[in-house]
């Protein structure tokens, strides 16, 4: 390579850099203003920029939103609601990824006729629009007795998570060698005695994967909860919504960046502890087959 | 008798949760379908209307306002983020260093729920808070931007906000795809004397159509969901300058109670996705050699 080359090849590699930064901070952005400002009296808020970081360090925002500020009618901070997330996403992602999986196991490993319309109907399953659900779900948890619980909500997540969670096991169960569950069958093996011993041992990724993934699509749901919950089952992202956008009194910037953080907190946790297998869940969701 | 169980087992275990989707799932679409085609209005009643709900969907400003949105919504949503996730990609596929660095800052937003993006950039936009007042306050007297309070513009600030939330994932998407490219074309084309750019362009890019394909299923059929954001950020305001057919159908089924007229606007969206993912999806299994 001669000079000049080798010139225009740097020039060209350190604008390429900077392309890159530039787009690392219009992402990163959004959550450096709202943790800055989250860290701020409010008086600072109202007059200095959001770009700044804080003169005066305060954790009052952050108690606020947890455990004082008025959401709805009671001024409890976001505190219970966190606790109702929690309650409604464990159940639910473990019962679907369990079901999930036998799902998975079945549609793959003892086929019969039929079964691929069975698996198109599950896949399909996870594309309606909830709005189409909205109103028999409404009428059956109340026929059910769980209406505004979060035993209902289980429910739900529960039942539209497991298109999601069949398809990742499935396909995932579809590399799985064959051969194995026949020979383990000769040795006269049955049906969930091979699921537990042979498939299940190896399915490690996928768990993970399925379990990222139902986990942040339930935390992250706001349409069911704010249809379905009572005061005492809601959910962490409508307490949210209700924090910031309450009419009443002064706005509280920076106790709704603080509470907004709370929210995000868990999936972001999740995010960035196993990212690697939050992206392949995504593109497991996206690129079907 | 036994291996009767035995032979029956599978089904017996696929069953329960196939009849929970059939039901939950199909039931409940056949069972809207028929609201939408009934007299209900606060609650569920099943005298038969015939196609009255749609007839009045279709003269609602407010419902053709929404789709009209959605339409500006969606295709700038499914351009920008295509467009952007592809020069991303691109752009991280040229043996950068700080990759592992910069690819999971692209696309954390993903992790987020809407409500905390919508949180974020609404205040963000807020002319007398926000960017335009810290513009202000750093000297930039003239500076304006108040898309978010503007009957005309605020669709534009949804779009902002979602691209921003998405644009990540296509990313990921299209660098899965650079990835899978055979070093070989590039190899030949490179030895024939063919420039970078040429390469991407005549290459690279055309190979890169079933990732456009499945970004834009995905891109749709999230913009036909779109409901958190817009509650978030607008709330489907100011007036009615955001509302969209998901926050429709909500609006008219809880609020104002005209379950018939909601249900009608459900089925319309159902409508919408299928067209797009069953032809997808049925191609998709079509071409699976597993099946």
């Amino acid at each position: 390579m001669n000079k000049l080359s080798a010139r225009k090849f740097t020039v060209w590699r350190f604008a390429l850099y900077v392309v890159l930064f530039v787009f690392a901070i219009y992402y990163l952005l959004p959550l450096y203003v709202m943790l800055a400002n989250s860290f701020k009296p409010l008086s600072e808020i109202r007059q200095g920029d959001m770009m700044a970081l804080p003169q005066v360090w305060t954790l009052d925002p952050w108690r606020s939103a947890w455990s004082t500020a008025q959401i709805g009618v009671q001024a409890t901070g976001l505190k219970p609601y966190f606790y109702n997330s929690i309650s409604m996403v464990v159940p639910a992602v473990l019962l679907s990824t369990l079901l999930g999986a036998l799902n998975g196991y079945v549609l793959t490993k003892w086929r019969f006729r039929g079964d691929g319309v069975v698996f198109g109907l599950i896949l399909l399953s996870c594309f309606i629009p909830f709005q189409i659900v909205l109103i028999p779900m409404a009428k059956m948890l109340g026929v059910l007795g769980l209406a505004g619980t979060t035993t209902g909500l289980v429910l739900v997540h529960l039942v539209y998570g497991l298109g999601f969670t069949t398809l990742f096991f499935r396909n995932y169960y579809a590399a799985f060698p064959t051969e194995l569950v026949r020979a383990a069958q000769i040795d006269g093996a049955r049906f969930f005695r091979i699921f537990w011993r042979i498939l299940l041992p190896s399915s490690g990724p996928i768990i993970v994967v399925t379990v990222i993934w139902q986990f942040t699509n339930i935390w992250n749901d706001f349409l069911f909860g704010a249809s379905f919950a009572d005061a005492d089952s809601v959910p962490m992202t409508v307490a949210l919504n209700n924090l910031v956008s309450s009419s009443t009194g002064v706005k509280e910037y920076n106790v709704h960046f603080a509470g907004a953080v709370l929210a995000a907190l868990p999936t972001l946790i999740v995010y960035v502890v196993s990212g690697r297998y939050f992206v392949r869940g995504l593109m497991a969701g996206a690129v079907k087959g | 008798m036994k291996d009767w169980f035995q032979a029956w087992l599978p089904r017996l275990v696929l069953g329960p949760g196939f009849l929970l989707i059939l039901f939950f799932v199909y039931g409940f679409i056949i069972y809207t379908g028929y609201l939408s085609v009934s007299d209900s209005k606060m609650l569920p009643s099943y005298g038969f209307v015939g196609l009255d709900n749609y007839e009045r969907l279709w003269q609602l400003r407010h419902w053709t306002g929404s789709l009209k949105n959605l339409a500006i919504f969606g295709a700038l949503y499914i351009v920008i983020c295509s467009v952007l996730g592809l020069f991303l990609a691109i752009m991280l596929d040229q043996k950068i260093r700080a990759e592992g660095l910069l690819r999971p800052i692209y696309l954390y937003p993903m992790a987020l729920s809407f409500i905390v993006t919508g949180t974020a950039w609404k205040w963000f936009l807020d002319p007398g808070i926000g960017l335009e007042h810290t513009m202000h306050q750093w000297g930039w007297e003239s500076f304006e931007f108040n898309w978010i309070k503007s009957r005309t513009h605020a669709i534009y600030t949804v779009v902002i906000a979602a691209v921003w939330q998405s644009s990540g994932f296509v990313m990921a998407m299209f660098l899965a795809g650079l990835r899978g490219v055979d070093p070989d074309i590039i190899r030949a084309a490179e030895i024939d004397g063919a420039s970078r750019v040429r390469i991407y362009r005549r290459i690279i890019i055309p190979l890169m159509r079933p990732v456009f394909l499945s970004a834009f299923v995905v891109l749709a059929h999230l913009a036909i969901k779109s409901y958190d954001l817009v509650v978030a950020l607008t709330g489907g305001g100011p007036g009615k300058a955001t509302e969209l057919p998901a926050t429709f159908m909500y609006s008219y089924t809880f609020s104002r109670n005209l379950m018939g007229i909601g249900a009608s606007s459900a089925i319309i969206m159902l409508i919408m996705i299928f067209s797009i993912i069953v032809p997808y999806l049925y191609a998709e299994l079509r071409a699976d050699p597993r099946r």
